[in-house]
């Protein structure tokens, strides 16, 4: 049992740890033997399609779920453990936690929403009341103690959720899609709110999302789900776009196109209705005589002199950058040109241009 | 041939907490046959009420709407043409597909109001359900199909009377982001068959580039430019509609014999090469995708920050004490700490603006 | 879904042992509370309409059936359902067009003047029809003869027209109130785009407008015709003295002239039976037009539909609405009090005939007319606090701990709001009078407070689950995980927030037993006789002026609770 905590700053949870979790509803296996390990001081995303199992994730760390398997750890002391059979209800396990519709109380005063994990933990008034304060700092929301939700827009009731989240607990938090209510203007700007408080406090966050945009642009390290659950990468940001572990992570990030390739006489090829001459040399990295090309948009560069012929199909002016579809023989590529310049060349349609492609990616074709 | 044509078009209204506003101020335009126009701006700023006086839901105040030639609104004249008398097609943002009619009568209706024959009635709606893409749903009911096959629907309807002008109000901003993008070359490609003239409301301005062949940008009922997508973006008249078009850094220089210079550190020379009338205080405008980031030559900086985007890679290198975003491929990798340079290519020069405006639009925004 | 009920029980068990306790028992006390309730009474009707003491017996329930009086009854008692529903929706729905649709003045004169028939009783309002239109001397009656020189009565309230238009004029709010809400909610976009497509103003209404608002008609539809199907007061007081009943006032007095014999009681049994058939018929067939879809038709945006310009029309339409109005809502209430002035009934109105003498007699005289006052307050006090509690218990258990009989649980709890009245009130009789256990509850006033619990649990029930709904599972979970227990949970954040819709609950019950009839009619012993029933009695005793003090006074003391009410809410919804 942990003793009443009461939050400091610079006071570190050590790490968070589920080992072999298994979540099913039913006949539906959500989880199956799922691990992972967070460390301190990170923000780590946990990334996905809906349906994955992230939101799962991390409802069993909170204690609103019971999985069927497994045990999860924070700091070491366990909270949940099947084979051991302890479960530590919610309420005693101070994580804080900020949810995707906010669940900020309606019938409590901004105060009284971020107080209550204090006062619950039977704080004196003199002890919640510069606590309180110090929470309102983090998220800018000073002067605002008497107002009520319903005075609030959204974005400012996202920010007493965190504020609650933080008096909660300050060491570790947990965050459900928290930004997906908001406009756009106000999700990038929370963003970077968010970030810069984990900074000031060096809190633990664990980051549920289904926008790779966020997650991107948010977290130290991504953990991105396959569709079954299972985990198909874990890195930076710059690992996950660099360094894709597989064709999934590849293609969750934007939008990407995919060519069968394939190799005869030592040549490459565009494998499509017709053969097309794309590389003399072949790329060490290619799993075998069959594969397909992963190429993003963005890494296909217009080149008049590339033997690779094709047709402009579209031309969509999106004012920082030309979105073009582009025909090959049997298939359409979208590249992407970033507009340099007024003057920059512009191709329209039924033109014909040459395709170079930089930043190639191989991987195993389901017909070789 | 000029389909639309509004003249000194003015919308004033009265509330019980703000007084008078005027929603949109002395209004002019025309559009050509088969263009597809497009209304951008904030919301707030008229764009959708503008919308609505050239359907006939709303009244003017002053001035005068012609559609085809002809005068259907003129409250000097007191002439108002109701909207059923209009000959428009129109898609709500909301869709406003009826619940109790299912897909077919959804769409004959139209052919039912003008009292078609029958047999008339099911060739159309067949055809344009094809041309749509939703052949076999015809008894469905639109609360069993997605938001997409609605938007649909609503599409259906308004083309299924063959109309010269079709109204489109923010079609796109229900739907799923990823769904948008199709459905965009829908609409293109349904104008290209069918041959209407477009109008639509969009708050998004990489919708309004994408789709319009003519633009126009609205702030606080007034035009602030009218022309193709790249006009605006590279040749905006004002700082708002560079603002709006898409993201800028905006920095305070001084500029001194064709150079600019940071106003902060007068010795830090940002660009050479200004036309010689600018002298004096000005606010340097640059896209963040027109500057060169490379590790060889021109304005020295560090990187400051890295945030991967889906597409692109952004950074945010120093400027003197300051700061600018750039966006480069992903290909184009630096860290943080990263000594680099960057090349300003076509930065655009304003003069320095007021905060009343900024004052002005949020009242609005409350309306 | 199936996960988050999962979820919940995940989240409800994580007590430890002692919360797992708690929800068992909260389930099983909800069983008992309603078998006893609500299952018992009804249980008994069938078994006293179909088991002779020994074994199953139809002939005695086919003889009443078709015993000609009964017949009679049953024809009447349709034909005034009937009649009643159709023409409250005509006029329901035309005055909510008129106010919700249009551009006539005065709507918030019009929408207070609507709101004041809920609050008088109908066995009151017809008490004072009565009074001006009886065949036999009515006021205004008297009036016309005299100024038209007629011979006869030009006006007989006492008659199944007079019965029909007493009850469209009662009645018809219920219809008017669900449209008008449908038509001010409605998305204007769907009838602007039908515009765009071609169609003119009325064709927009006929085939656009009016066909969304079918779910709103037909569900007003329905609760008048169930009310009118039920109702005891209105053909009481106009259908008495000319042998006119239907069904709840034939099944009364059957109760009444038996005295307690087994087989009257069985045929009061049987015609109940035939008064449920005919009710589960009309539930029925609403299910039918229901399933149709209840289409969601409401704004996003708060955008206000195109209003219909009158022109021409306004002012006339203006000037009829006010005089219906003043007709239905003013005339009656001033009946009632000219007459509660007056020292006996039939005086004309001059000022010699006026007295002070009713009220006084009321106030201080009568013991019985005290007691009622006191029994209903009593009454009307206990059964809005005891359906509080269990109802938002009810409320809890199958919304949130979702156990595997959830449904059977609402069923039974929903199923006496649309019984008749009557009915509950011969299931009580028939249950506790010695039946089970030896507990006998007649003649006491134990029996009208079990049934007014059955009779207006559902009440309760349905406003508790629509709060509890709405307290989304994320608010609790995020007192959990901020280092609230369960119960902590339930005290913090749950009961807050469904605390305005728990007193509106409470006073859901409380009106409805002050001003009751149908039930206590039927349960009233020597010492338990409720407001209503004391007005009946001095009515029928002829003493009608006393009859009218009381009803004023009964009203007022409605009027000023039902003020309260809204003065309490509308600072819950500030708060």
């Amino acid at each position: 049992m942990h003793p009443a905590r009461i939050v400091l700053r610079g006071c570190r949870v050590e790490k968070v740890e589920l080992k072999n979790i298994c979540v099913s509803y039913g006949e539906h296996a959500v989880l199956k033997d799922f691990s992972l390990t967070i460390e301190p001081g990170q923000i780590m995303g946990i990334v996905g399609p809906s349906g994955c199992g992230k939101t799962t994730i991390a409802r069993a760390i909170c204690g609103f779920i019971k999985p069927q398997q497994g045990t999860v750890k924070i700091d070491g002391k366990t909270m949940f453990s099947h084979e051991d059979r302890v479960d530590i209800p919610p309420e005693q396990r101070y994580i804080g936690v900020v949810f995707q519709d906010y669940a900020v109380w309606p019938h409590l005063s901004v105060y009284d929403n971020i107080a209550y994990p204090l006062k619950k933990r039977r704080l004196s008034k003199e002890e919640i009341s510069p606590q309180v304060q110090n929470a309102l700092e983090q998220v800018n929301m000073v002067g605002y103690e008497k107002y009520m939700p319903s005075q609030l827009s959204g974005g400012q009731q996202q920010r007493v959720a965190i504020a609650r989240a933080l008096t909660s607990s300050s060491d570790f938090l947990i965050m459900d899609e928290p930004i997906t209510n908001l406009d756009a203007k106000l999700r990038e700007q929370m963003l970077v709110e968010i970030r810069m408080l984990q900074q000031r406090l060096g809190t633990t966050i664990i980051y549920i999302t289904h926008d790779q945009e966020a997650a991107l642009q948010l977290c130290d390290k991504i953990v991105i789900l396959e569709p079954d659950g299972s985990i198909a990468q874990i890195g930076s940001d710059e690992e996950i776009i660099r360094n894709p572990a597989n064709r999934f992570v590849f293609q969750f990030i934007g939008v990407s196109n995919f060519i069968p390739v394939v190799v005869e006489d030592g040549k490459v090829f565009f494998d499509l209705e017709k053969k097309i001459l794309f590389k003399s040399l072949i790329h060490e990295k290619m799993p075998g005589p069959k594969a397909m090309l992963g190429i993003r948009p963005m890494d296909i560069v217009f080149d008049d002199d590339s033997p690779v012929r094709a047709t402009v199909a579209q031309s969509v002016f999106l004012g920082n950058m030309y979105n073009y579809f582009v025909r090959l023989p049997g298939m359409e590529i979208r590249v992407q040109q970033m507009v340099i310049s007024e003057n920059a060349k512009s191709y329209s349609e039924e033109q014909e241009v040459g395709l170079a492609f930089l930043e190639e990616r191989y991987f195993e074709r389901e017909d070789a | 041939m000029d389909q639309i044509v509004l003249e000194h078009v003015t919308k004033s209204f009265t509330t019980k907490s703000l007084g008078t506003v005027v929603a949109v101020k002395d209004f002019n335009l025309s559009v050509k046959k088969g263009e597809c126009f497009s209304f951008l701006g904030p919301s707030g700023c008229g764009k959708t009420t503008t919308l609505r006086m050239i359907a006939g839901f709303e009244d003017l105040s002053e001035g005068s709407i012609y559609l085809d030639g002809r005068l259907v609104s003129d409250k000097k004249k007191n002439i108002y043409l109701p909207p059923e008398k209009r000959k428009l097609g129109m898609v709500f943002q909301a869709f406003a597909v009826w619940p109790h009619l299912n897909v077919y009568d959804n769409v004959a209706f139209p052919l039912k109001v003008k009292k078609c024959p029958n047999s008339e009635i099911k060739k159309r709606v067949a055809l344009t359900l094809h041309h749509i893409n939703l052949d076999g749903l015809e008894k469905a009911y639109p609360s069993d199909l997605s938001g997409g096959q609605q938007q649909r629907i609503a599409l259906a309807r308004a083309i299924v009377v063959n109309p010269d002008v079709m109204l489109l109000d923010e079609p796109l901003s229900n739907l799923d982001p990823r769904l948008r993008e199709s459905m965009r070359f829908e609409i293109k490609r349904l104008q290209k068959e069918f041959g209407f003239t477009i109008i639509f409301v969009t708050h998004d301005q990489a919708e309004a580039m994408a789709l319009s062949d003519r633009m126009l940008v609205m702030n606080m009922g007034n035009i602030q430019q009218i022309g193709t997508p790249q006009e605006l973006y590279h040749k905006p008249v004002n700082r708002f509609v560079y603002g709006f078009l898409g993201q800028s850094n905006f920095t305070d220089v001084v500029i001194k014999d064709g150079r600019a210079f940071l106003k902060e550190d007068e010795s830090n020379l940002l660009f050479a090469g200004t036309s010689l009338d600018l002298k004096g205080d000005y606010v340097m405008a640059t896209r963040p995708n027109a500057i060169e980031l490379n590790r060889q030559d021109g304005y020295r900086t560090t990187i400051l920050k890295r945030t991967s985007r889906t597409e692109f890679m952004e950074y945010l290198v120093s400027v003197g004490k300051g700061s600018i975003i750039v966006q480069t491929p992903h290909r184009n990798f630096f860290r943080v700490g990263d000594q680099c340079f960057i090349k300003i290519k076509e930065p655009k020069w304003y003069n320095p603006e007021s905060k009343d405006i900024e004052e002005e639009r949020k009242r609005r925004n409350t309306i | 879904m199936i996960f988050s009920r999962a979820i919940n029980r995940d989240l409800a068990r994580l007590e430890g042992k002692g919360g797992f306790r708690l929800d068992r028992l909260m389930i099983i006390f909800c069983y008992v509370a309603l078998i006893t309730v609500t299952i018992l009474p009804l249980f008994m009707i069938f078994y006293y309409a179909f088991w002779d003491g020994t074994k199953i017996d139809i002939a005695t329930f086919k003889l009443v059936i078709f015993q000609k009086s009964n017949i009679r009854c049953m024809w009447n008692t349709l034909v005034i359902g009937v009649c009643s529903t159709a023409l409250a929706t005509v006029v329901g729905v035309f005055f909510a067009w008129l106010l919700g649709r249009s551009d006539i003045p005065m709507k918030g004169l019009m929408k207070f003047l609507f709101s004041i028939p809920f609050m008088i009783p109908p066995f009151l309002a017809a008490m004072s029809w009565d009074m001006m239109f009886s065949g036999r001397g009515g006021y205004v009656n008297k009036a016309l003869m005299s100024f038209f020189n007629l011979t006869k009565p030009p006006f007989n309230i006492n008659s199944v027209a007079g019965i029909i238009v007493i009850e469209v004029v009662y009645y018809f709010p219920f219809v008017y109130m669900q449209v008008v809400s449908a038509l001010e909610r409605m998305d204007p976009t769907l009838e602007e785009s039908a515009r765009i497509a071609g169609a003119s103003q009325s064709y927009v209404i006929r085939k656009i407008t009016l066909p969304l608002t079918i779910p709103a008609i037909s569900s007003g539809m329905l609760l008048v015709l169930i009310t009118s199907l039920s109702n005891y007061g209105i053909p009481a007081m106009l259908g008495y003295s000319q042998n006119i009943f239907t069904l709840p006032t034939m099944i009364t007095a059957l109760m009444d002239r038996a005295g307690g014999s087994f087989e009257g009681v069985r045929q009061s049994a049987a015609l109940s039976i035939v008064l449920v058939f005919i009710v589960s018929i009309a539930l029925l067939v609403q299910r039918r037009v229901m399933t149709r879809g209840r289409y969601d038709i409401i704004k996003g945006k708060s955008m206000r539909p195109m209003l219909i310009k009158l022109r021409g029309a306004k002012y006339p339409l203006l000037a009829f609405s006010l005089v219906f109005l003043s007709l239905i809502v003013v005339a009656p209430i001033v009946m009632i009090i000219l007459v509660s002035f007056v020292k006996a009934y039939g005086l004309p109105f001059l000022a010699e005939n006026l007295t002070l003498a009713n009220y006084r007699r009321i106030f201080a005289g009568n013991i019985m007319v005290r007691d009622s006052v006191k029994n209903s307050l009593f009454l009307a006090f206990s059964a809005g606090s005891i359906c509080l509690l269990l109802g938002t218990m009810l409320a809890y258990v199958i919304y949130k701990i979702k156990p595997k009989g959830g449904i059977t649980l609402e069923m039974m709890a929903v199923l006496p709001y649309s019984l008749p009245g009557t009915v509950m009130a011969i299931g009580c009789i028939l249950a506790w009078s010695g039946a089970f256990f030896g507990i006998t509850l007649y003649n006491t006033i134990w029996i009208i407070l079990v049934a007014y619990i059955a009779r207006y649990l559902s009440y309760v029930l349905k406003s508790s689950s629509a709060a509890l709904q709405q307290v989304h599972v994320s608010l609790e979970e995020a007192a959990r995980s901020c280092g609230a227990s369960h119960m902590q949970t339930l005290k913090d954040v749950t009961l807050p927030l469904i605390k305005p819709a728990m007193i509106s609950g409470f006073f859901l019950v409380f009106l409805p037993c002050m001003r009751e009839l149908t039930t206590s009619i039927l349960l009233y012993g020597p010492k338990s006789r409720t407001l209503g029933v004391a007005i009946y009695q001095l009515r029928i005793n002829g003493q009608i002026a006393p009859a009218a003090a009381l009803s004023v006074v009964t009203i007022t003391l409605i009027i000023i609770c039902n003020n309260i009410v809204k003065a309490i809410t509308r600072d819950k919804k500030r708060g």
